[in-house]
């Protein structure tokens, strides 16, 4: 604590509540203000690609979330010895290692999710969020600011893809988490838009998301 | 700050290990789990190709049950024993690798769905197969009657055919198509089955070797096509053997 205290003198002596309120906006900011794929328009590769359905979206954003905490979390802890020169590939060392468990983990006792998802697990590593939450953050914040913020990112990155996959879905296929629902409330012959299982529609989806988002916060074009 | 290149390369080395061993932990830690599904996986796809299963059913007994698994070379003979002479084991044929031989020099396994009281009766024969989708590999089973004409049932799988396009091949609704068609003429010549162009959603509309085909995907099905015809006729000899018991 006393090696922290000095280099950042800045630092309050009282010890900071757990989710103090600039705490808390580590994970609201994302949320809304800041979020990694309608605002900072990162990881949309994945956005399109896995949110055909829910339940893939659904493993994904877990896969996501867990890999953007405890990578920032790792990163963080040992922030001090990394050496500048190499820290790139040391964060791709970290998010490839976390993203091979959670793909191995998958591949052990959800097979058929492993098979819809495989690649795109994978491709977590390449998801700009996860390594930009880390330089950008991580890099110069202790641990458990990283892990809050992880959770931020992640969180804020999920409910934007299962929203988007919400409704591709229910307009693609008429079901929601394979229920179908159309089905169920009498309208067994409501006709499905073959648009919203193409990656298009997953584009026309998060445009319509962000138009509503900023037409809600008031964002101007500069 | 700057850091020397000693530390760099230290630095390097001990995260190598660190991340290796994790790594290798993790594979040898959950390498039987693993295993334990992709066989499950196989059985479930083996055995769609005959029945619907829900996530409920026991598929492993159900296999156990109902499967007798054999393998058959180009000519239709059983073969016992692999080319290293070790016992042959069906579910543990690699169709990749045998892909990659001459088709005369394959080993083709057959899954015979025995009768739920008689187990001695043949009820089905689920072959195996694989080919080329649009985008990469597909594979899947195609189920034959114990007439070895009518087409009892199919599933299929594909490694990345666009969603809601080529990917509806691994539907129940695409594999429904298939059955009840036949793969002989009347003059007993194998014509296997064709999936067509376009997509009418009428059943009645198509002959018996035609099947109706997905509206957007067509060089997907033929893919399909291709893939049932060159596997049918790989298995022609063993057909016509079984044929007429």
């Amino acid at each position: 604590m006393s090696a922290e205290t000095l280099e950042k003198p800045v630092e309050k002596a009282v010890k900071e509540p757990l989710f103090s309120k600039r705490r808390r906006k580590f994970v609201t900011d994302p949320l809304d203000d800041d979020n990694p794929v309608t605002i900072q328009v990162l990881g949309i590769c994945s956005a399109l690609a896995v949110t055909v359905k829910m339940e893939p979206t659904l493993i994904m954003s877990i896969a996501v979330v867990f890999v953007i905490v405890f990578s920032n979390l790792i990163i963080s802890l040992i922030r001090n010895t990394i050496p500048g020169r190499i820290r790139i590939i040391v964060q791709l060392g970290v998010i490839a290692t976390l993203v091979t468990v959670v793909s191995e983990v998958l591949k052990a006792y959800n097979y058929p999710m492993y098979k819809v998802l495989g690649a795109f697990v994978g491709l977590i590593i390449t998801n700009c969020i996860v390594m930009g939450r880390l330089e950008a953050f991580a890099m110069g914040n202790k641990a458990w600011d990283s892990v809050l913020d992880g959770m931020g990112s992640g969180f804020g990155y999920a409910w934007v893809i299962l929203t988007v996959s919400f409704f591709r879905e229910l307009f693609g296929s008429g079901t929601v988490f394979d229920f179908p629902l159309f089905e169920k409330i009498g309208l067994a012959n409501f006709p499905t838009n073959g648009l919203m299982v193409d990656s298009i529609g997953a584009f026309m989806i998060l445009a319509i998301i962000i138009w509503v988002q900023r037409t809600r916060n008031g964002y101007v074009e500069n | 700050m700057q850091r020397s290149n000693t530390y760099i390369l230290v630095f390097t080395a001990i995260m190598t290990v660190i991340i290796g061993g994790i790594l290798s932990f993790t594979s040898q830690f959950l390498g039987p789990a693993q295993k334990k599904s992709i066989e499950l996986d196989t059985k479930t796809s083996i055995l769609s190709a005959v029945m619907q299963l829900s996530k409920k059913d026991d598929v492993l007994g159900i296999y156990k049950q109902r499967i007798r698994s054999v393998v058959v070379d180009y000519n239709g003979n059983y073969i016992e024993k692999d080319r290293k002479g070790n016992p042959i084991v069906a579910e543990n044929v690699n169709i990749l690798k045998n892909y990659k031989m001459d088709p005369k020099e394959r080993e083709y396994p057959v899954y015979e769905y025995m009768n739920a009281d008689d187990t001695t009766q043949i009820e089905a024969y689920i072959l195996p197969m694989y080919g080329a989708g649009l985008w990469d590999a597909i594979y899947g089973y195609v189920a034959l009657e114990k007439d070895l004409n009518t087409i009892k049932g199919a599933s299929f799988g594909h490694v990345s055919e666009t969603p809601g396009l080529g990917a509806r091949i691994a539907t129940q609704e695409i594999q429904e198509r298939f059955k009840g068609k036949t793969i002989f003429d009347e003059n007993g010549n194998l014509v296997s089955v064709t999936m067509l162009k376009g997509e009418k959603k009428d059943p009645s509309l198509f002959g018996p070797h035609e099947i109706d085909g997905m509206s957007g995907a067509t060089l997907t099905g033929k893919g399909l096509n291709a893939m049932i015809k060159n596997y049918l006729g790989y298995y022609e000899a063993f057909i016509k053997k079984n044929k007429h018991q």
